[in-house]
Formats: structure tokens, sequence, C-alpha cells
């Protein structure tokens, strides 16, 4: 995965700049957003994470003022915000549909910020033209939105948005509206952007995939409560929930039972793969609990001999599947249960050469580092 | 029906021109027909009418009566006679007024309708259209009612009056019977829909979002409107505003009922020219002079709108 292109978060021990306190929001007798509690430190790129309805565009909305908590409170930059009106906020927001005003030009929807801001009429066309640069737009300032196509219309509604400095940045779906390739250049211009201007960014989105590249930390929500607050690697490896795991990447699920525990590593017998296994421990193992082991599959390793190590499995190929730059095996084991295994084709394979074909009898094995325990 | 290439008979024909431009074809050419025969025909035969003279035939007026085709005098007439130019100055100015007083009054309504819920929308979308299920001759009638000066609405007026003038100034009741006031209550109260509906239709179709984004940059709620939703309802500001304009203008029956008989509006005109000075080319003249002036502009804007949305299309 991409995660190591995000930097690192720093370790802040200053106050965190945007704080969300026990915040909750009902509509009627639903609760869109249950007792969330979050830090977001200045500088940072976070995502709100979730499928739809999981109350990430709720918690957005309520951070720019469209809508007040039922109960809780957000501080930005040590300011309570409770009761500020969005006019009145030090945040500004790009929505998901853009909202560009379709009867102003390019330049005029960048500057309509800057209106109520006192400042002289060639300060103000400098940060316009400022910020149609950074968009690298300039030839397109007196262009109407309907006049320019849906990736130049997402970057004059990022510049409307920073025009103003603010010191947050909503983003609704940044990305959603365009297509696979822009989006990859755009996910990269964004952060490019988030340095130069050094705005916190809060970012919401249903797509892993962007949340992993773009975010320093996420936050993963559903029905309303935060599940897990991390870094992508912290997510994507060290999932504290089977929600968690199965949300992020494709992983499977094996119940089982902890046999031992000793040095670091749990014994965990399961079922399904007819013998027991090796396994990381986490935190509040005992002997007898039963948990649930999870597996990537770009972590499996497959072969035609059985390898070394600790957590070896027989099995047969069911289903196999070459997508050029991997393959993705599905081998049944003795027990009937289907695990994938992703492969990296590090080298070129000639025609219907593979390390396995249909039929085929495998090995399958993993690091104990490799598989996730999860208490069930 | 594959018609016989060699030789295609006529109804292989027919079955083919129905089969690819069929149905097309009669779609257009039915409303085109109704449009011919309902609207331009008798569109000329007036305008053909303001050419002729008066004479006392049966029908009053004939071509070439007086060794000339064509009879200009109504349009001299028109131009020199001041009851005609005093008629036309008043029902403008009353239409004007009237479609002022709908949009200040209609616009709120329209907004106000976009806010509500869905349910209490369909209720007071019906308390709009409600009226019109009685009889418009009867909702005239029922204002004349309450014009008179011994009608509650006359005395809560006369009270409203008094207590804000000085004593001497006070009045019995006011006079509202057969004037300008009357006539321009009357139209807004009657056009009011046409005003609210397109109105409403146009605001309806409004993004919120666009609402909010100007919000969250910094406008108050009434910048917020001023600067987003108004100049984007301008298009149902002027439909309306022309649904109105248009048909109180050449009103007849408001100003005919409630009116000053001494300042005629122009339909009264047009009424009274055809039926009672029975000068048929005369009204037809005053009837082409009032389309004129309804059309003409807004012929103009129409042109200028497709202008520039064609300038639009065609900037890369």
């Amino acid at each position: 995965m991409a995660q190591s292109i995000a930097a690192q978060p720093t370790p802040v021990k200053a106050p965190p700049f945007i704080r969300v306190e026990d915040v909750s929001k009902s509509f009627g007798t639903f609760k869109a957003v249950d007792s969330v509690s979050l830090s977001i430190d200045k500088g940072e790129i976070f995502a709100l994470l979730g499928g739809s309805g999981c109350g990430k565009t709720t918690l957005l909305r309520m951070l720019a003022g469209f809508e007040t908590p039922s109960s809780g409170r957000i501080f930005l930059d040590g300011q309570d915000m409770t009761g500020i009106p969005p006019y009145e906020r030090p945040v500004n927001m790009m929505f998901q549909s853009y909202a560009l005003f379709p009867h102003m030009s390019v330049e005029a929807n960048i500057g309509y910020g800057l209106k109520h801001d006192k400042m002289t009429d060639a300060a103000r066309k400098d940060r316009i033209r400022d910020m149609l640069d950074l968009v690298q737009l300039s030839q397109f300032g007196h262009r109407k939105p309907h006049q320019i196509s849906g990736g130049q219309r997402q970057r004059v509604a990022l510049a409307r948005a920073l025009a103003r400095q603010p010191k947050l940045l909503l983003l609704d779906e940044p990305l959603a509206a365009l297509d696979k390739k822009l989006r990859e250049h755009t996910q990269f211009e964004l952060m490019n952007i988030q340095e130069k201007t050094g705005v916190t960014f809060v970012v919401v989105t249903h797509d892993q995939e962007e949340a992993m590249i773009l975010s320093n930390r996420m936050a993963v929500m559903d029905k309303g409560q935060v599940k897990q607050v991390g870094s992508p690697t912290e997510i994507y490896e060290y999932p504290n929930s089977k929600f968690v795991a199965g949300f992020i990447g494709s992983i499977s699920f094996f119940d089982g039972t902890v046999l031992s525990v000793a040095g670091g590593l749990a014994e965990v017998d399961v079922p399904a793969f007819q013998t027991k296994v090796t396994a990381r421990m986490i935190a509040g193992l005992a002997p007898g609990m039963s948990i649930t082991l999870a597996l990537r599959p770009e972590k499996i390793g497959i072969s035609r001999d059985r390898p070394e190590g600790v957590n070896t499995l027989p099995g047969v190929v069911d289903d196999l599947g070459y997508f050029g730059k991997d393959s993705l095996y599905r081998v049944k084991l003795p027990s009937g249960t289907v695990v994938s295994v992703n492969s990296v084709n590090a080298r070129r394979v000639a025609e219907n050469e593979r390390v396995a074909a249909w039929e085929d009898t495998v090995w399958l094995s993993f690091e104990p580092g490799a598989a996730i325990l999860l208490k069930s | 029906m594959a018609a016989d290439t060699s030789a295609p008979t006529f109804n292989g024909r027919l079955q083919r021109w129905f089969d690819v431009r069929g149905w097309s074809d009669i779609t257009i050419t039915a409303p085109f027909l109704w449009l011919v025969f309902f609207f331009l025909l008798p569109f000329v035969i007036v305008v053909a009418m303001s050419f002729a003279k008066s004479t006392p035939t049966a029908p009053p007026f004939s071509f070439g009566a007086d060794g000339r085709l064509l009879n200009f005098e109504g349009y001299q007439r028109l131009v020199s006679d001041d009851l005609y130019i005093r008629a036309f100055l008043t029902s403008m100015k009353n239409a004007a007024v009237a479609t002022g007083v709908c949009l200040l009054i209609g616009y709120p309504m329209a907004l106000g309708l976009t806010r509500v819920s869905k349910s209490a929308r369909s209720l007071l979308l019906m308390m709009i259209i409600l009226p019109f299920w009685t009889s418009y001759l009867l909702r005239v009638y029922a204002w004349i009612g309450l014009f008179s000066t011994k009608s509650w609405f006359n005395r809560g007026l006369t009270s409203i009056y008094n207590a804000f003038v000085p004593q001497d100034w006070a009045l019995n009741s006011i006079q509202m019977m057969n004037t300008n006031f009357a006539v321009v209550l009357v139209m807004v109260y009657s056009y009011l829909p046409f005003m609210v509906l397109p109105l409403y239709a146009n605001l309806e179709k409004l993004d919120l979002t666009l609402n909010e984004a100007a919000m969250d940059l910094g406008s108050r709620p009434f910048r917020v409107f001023w600067d987003v939703t108004l100049p984007l309802s301008l298009p149902g500001i002027i439909a309306g505003g022309l649904l109105v304009f248009i048909p109180v203008s050449g009103e007849l029956v408001i100003p005919g009922l409630v009116g000053n008989p001494s300042q005629p509006m122009i339909g009264r005109v047009i009424s009274d020219e055809f039926a009672s000075a029975r000068d048929w080319p005369m009204a037809a003249t005053v009837a082409v002079a009032l389309l004129m002036i309804l059309v003409v502009p807004m012929m103009l804007y129409t042109h200028f709108d497709a202008k520039a949305h064609e300038k639009k299309a065609v900037e890369p």
C-alpha cells in the first residue's frame, strides 16, 4: 500500500488544534453522530472514513456550523464553536458538488469570500491571482463554471475555499466526482497544496484508498460512532475490530480459541485450518478465549512445496485470477474453507506458467506477525 | 413493412414515412395548425382591419371606400388623440404597479413555499390555486362588496387611516370604489398566483448548497439571498412578471367593474370602440398597438437572451 507517501504524524504535545468533545447529533429518533470525541492537530490531513449513513458528513457539517450538535462541544484553536454561525467561523468547506456560483465567473467565485474581508481592491485582485496560480487556472479566470471541465471546477472550488486563508478546510468527498485517472492526479495535487498552505484539512470520504493516501491520520466511523483513530498504517495493520479490519482492504476471518500464550505469541486453534497456528499477541488474551483470526490475502505465501515456518496449511487451488501485477488464488483447505491469497507477480511469467494452476495442491504459509487477532 | 424497392407503392411509401417521421411530424403539425387558425389568422384579420375604413355597412368596415386601399386614419388618431395615449399610460402604469406589488408579495410567498415541509407545501400550493375554483367574475364582485363604504374591510382600513392622521383629516369612510387603487388591488389579488407559481417553480430548482457555500464564505443570510438566490431566480421573476403584466395591461373586467370610468384603461377603449362606437378599424388599431407595446420588448428580450446563450455555447 502507498501509506508511506503520507508523512508520519509528528507527536505534538500542544493542546489539539481541533477538539471534538463527546459530540452527538440526533435527527428525530435517529442518532446520526453518537458521542464522538476526536483531536486533530494543526497542519494535519485528517480523514473521516465510513460508509454512507455512518455520520461522517453530519460531523463535517457540525464543524462547518451548518448543523448544531445535540450535545457535546467543538473547539477550534482553543475557541468554543458552539453557537457560532458558519459565516463567522474561520472554517471553509469544499462541497462535494463544488457548489460553484453558476452566475459568477471563476474569478468572482474565488473572490466571493474576500468581499467580506477588509482589504483593498488591489490586494483582493492579487489574492485571486495567487489562488488561480495555486490551482493552475490562470487562463480561466473569466470563464463561467459551466465552461470548464469537471477537474477544473474541482480546483476552482478548492481555490475558493482556500482564498480566505481558513484555519480549517473541510473537504466533502473531494474526489468523488472525478474519473479514476484524474482522481489519482488530484490526490497528489491536494497533498501538495495542503503542504504549501499549511491549512489543516479534514476530508470526508467513503473511499478507503483515498483516505489512506491523503491522510496523516483517519477515523473509521460506523453507525455514528468512531471505531478507530490512527495513522493509515495503524488502521490497516492493527485494526482493533472486525468492522475496521473488514472495512479497509480485503481480509478473511476465521474463528478460533486461544490455547496458550507465551513470549508475545499466542497459539490459536482454528477449526477451519484443522490445526493450531501461532499469531502475535494482543493485550488481554487468556487461554480458552474465543477470538477471531484475520488474514489479509497479500500476507499469505503460496508455494508448491511445504515451506519452512510455523504456520503452514495444505490446500487445493479452487479458483485463480490473473490481474497482471498480481494474481488472486482461492485455495480450498481440507475443511472446505476457502482462503484468498494474493501473490505479486514479481517476475515475468510465460504463458500458462504460474505458481499453481487449478486443482493443484499447494501450501499456504504466513508469519505469526501477519495474522491479526481480534477479540470476538 | 419492407416496401418493394423496384416499384414502391403509395401504401408502402406512406408506411415508410409513418415509420420514420410520422409521429414527430404529426405532433408538430397539430399545434402548428392550431396556432395558424386560432392565432395567426385572426391576428392577420385584425391587422388588416386596422387599415380599413369605418363605413355604415355590415360588417362596419370596407377597403378602398374612399379610393385608397389602405387607410392610416386610425394610426394617425392613435398618436394625435390624447384619449388613447392617456388610456395607454393608465394601463401601463396600473399594470406596472400591479406587477410590482405582485412581485413584492409573491416572492416571499414562493420562497416560503420552498422552505416548508413537503406536506405543508402541497397544502399551501392548494390554497394558492383554490381561488381559481371560483368564477373570476364572482371574485371581482366580492371585492365590490368589500369596497363599499359600510363593509368591514372599508371600516377597518378607515379606522387604521384615522389612527395615523390628525383629527382634521379623519374620514367616515375611504372612497375605494371606482378608483385606480381598487383596480390595482383587485388585479394584484387576481393575478398573484401567476406570479407565485413560476417563481416557485424556479426557486424550487435552486440548489440550497449554493446558499450554504455563500454562508460558508462569510455571507449573512440576507447577503446570501442578495448574492445567490435573487440573481439565480431572475428567469422566474421575468416569467412571473410577463405572466402578470401582459394580461393585466389588457384587462377589461376589473377596471370596468371597480375602476374609475373617467380614467379608462386600454382594454375598455378597445371594447368601447368595437361595441359602442362600432368603429371596428379603430378598435383593431388600438389592439394592434397594444400588442406591439407588449410583444416587441418581449421579442427583444428573447432575442438578446438567445444571443447570450449562443455566445456561451460557442466559447470553447
